[in-house]
């Protein structure tokens, strides 16, 4: 049990390393850090997916074909090596240095952005085709129909899956670590080469923070999808006794 | 900055020696996770099966561990932390034999079964019920009905989601540079720092692992066509 021991005595020593790391005295890190990154990287990813998925599902060829190349590009090259990418070509861009912190939020947003267009332009496809054709018979344009029809119902439809993609969005910050962004896993490092000889219990604590925080999220996301489903169906039973109701009503007169 | 030049890293003996085997490296260690992950995840779906509740909460347990926590985490967890825990023999021996690349496919694999394990159980729940009844009512016993009647239902089921857990296996065996094993990316930060032109090696890098993973995706979606079954829904 000296092992259980040891784990707690960490906690206890450097809880506020790894909740905020220096804040007050330094940049900020420790798990507030990685949910910073996370949310603030979902964030600004999803307005740029949401252009990505219209352009991905226009009919033109020159709004298509740079989405469908950047999309196939992200989805096969390591976030490691977009990482090492931003690394260089950012401060070559804009002229000056840029923080770790910088890099990997850049970095995040590019990536989720194409991996969010996916899901979007999945989640518009899944709408019955009927709805955009009963938009454009209303007198709306492509645009307008997308804007009041079709995607208030496909975002709807999509949070699930947006915050899945959120919990994923949390596990990839971790590869910050390699460009020394202080998050959670940096100040296990930092505390694991203060220590030196206790790396098991470090680590295991570094997962199990880990874990607490993606399990409760994936809890959340369970427990949306669920209560969306049966909105859906209930929505559509309720249509479908509308529909039921109208015809015996409009039988009933009929008679 | 010198201007751009391909040849420069690529004809250079020493830099494209140790490209080509940072991919050699990388591909070994994709390899060998893919089978570990790929055979612990069909055990772990056997266990599942299993009638008791134990052992369904114990896979469950370790599914929800390996999907929860980042993958770094885990590899670094190995490295630093299970490594340290071990007899001092064992460390001896793990530190003549490259043990960091033997961690980094024990790790990789592991995660990825949890994965697997999941692709196939839903692809086989995806099977409809009365498959079951219909290969017990033409007598196969469980393994039979399992081998002959579910399995392939299953498999065929479960491909587009294997396909790219498989893409996303090779894609973080990048992660193994943590821990220092000398796969591609590690290469590619050696050669950045000894030759000065990181554009020319990471172009180099993200077409070798883009090849790859589109080659990869390519083939599952071939395999997916070659099992289909014509009139299968």
């Amino acid at each position: 049990m000296s092992l259980l021991q040891n784990m707690v005595d960490i906690v206890r020593d450097n809880w506020l390393l790894l909740l905020v790391g220096q804040y007050p005295n330094g940049p900020l890190g420790g798990i507030l850090a990685t949910i910073v990154l996370s949310v603030l990287g979902i964030a600004l990813a999803f307005p740029l997916s949401v252009v990505m998925a219209l352009a991905g599902l226009s009919s033109w060829r020159a709004l298509r074909w740079p989405v469908t190349a950047i999309v196939y590009i992200t989805r096969g090259v390591p976030l490691l090596l977009i990482i090492l990418w931003v690394y260089f070509v950012l401060p070559l861009l804009i002229g000056h240095g840029v923080p770790a912190f910088t890099t990997m939020l850049v970095t995040l947003v590019g990536y989720e952005a194409a991996f969010l267009s996916e899901i979007v332009r999945a989640g518009i496809q899944a709408l019955p085709r009927g709805q955009m054709d009963a938009a454009r018979a209303l007198g709306h344009g492509h645009l307008g129909a997308m804007r009041y029809v079709i995607l208030p119902q496909a975002l709807f439809n999509m949070i699930p899956s947006i915050l899945s993609q959120f919990v994923s969005t949390i596990k990839e910050t971790t590869l910050g670590y390699i460009i020394n962004v202080p998050e959670l896993t940096f100040a296990a490092g930092q505390i694991n080469n203060r220590l030196l000889t206790k790396p098991f219990e470090v680590y295991f604590i570094l997962a199990i923070s880990y874990f607490i925080v993606c399990w409760t999220l994936t809890f959340v996301t369970t427990v949306v999808e669920r209560r969306i489903t049966t909105r859906r169906t209930f929505d559509q039973s309720a249509a479908a006794a509308a529909a039921a109701l109208a015809t015996t009503s409009a039988s009933a007169s009929g008679t | 900055m010198k201007g751009f030049d391909l040849m420069a890293v690529l004809l250079n003996p020493e830099f494209s020696r140790m490209l080509a085997h940072g991919l050699k490296m990388t591909c070994i260690i994709f390899i060998g996770s893919w089978l570990l992950a790929m055979s612990l995840g069909m055990t772990l779906l056997a266990v599942r099966m299993l009638p008791s509740r134990i052992a369904d909460g114990f896979v469950a347990v370790f599914i929800s561990y390996h999907r929860n926590v980042p993958t770094l985490v885990q590899l670094m967890l190995w490295y630093f932390g299970i490594s340290s825990l071990l007899p001092d023999s064992a460390q001896i021996w793990l530190g003549d034999h490259s043990g960091e690349a033997v961690f980094a496919v024990i790790a990789l694999g592991l995660c990825q079964a949890a994965y697997f394990c999941e692709d196939q159980r839903s692809g086989l729940r995806a099977v409809p019920k009365g498959q079951w009844e219909a290969a017990r009512a033409l007598g196969h016993g469980y393994i039979g009905a399992m081998a002959y009647i579910l399995l392939p239902q299953a498999i065929r089921n479960a491909m587009p989601a294997l396909v790219n857990h498989t893409v996303s296996l090779f894609k973080n065996s990048s992660l193994a540079m943590a821990i220092g094993v000398a796969e591609l990316t590690h290469a590619v930060k050696e050669v950045e720092n000894q030759s000065f032109r990181p554009f020319e090696t990471y172009l180099i890098a993200t077409i070798a692992y883009l090849v790859c993973s589109l080659l990869l995706m390519w083939l599952g979606h071939y395999l997916e066509q070659r099992s289909r079954v014509a009139g299968a829904i």
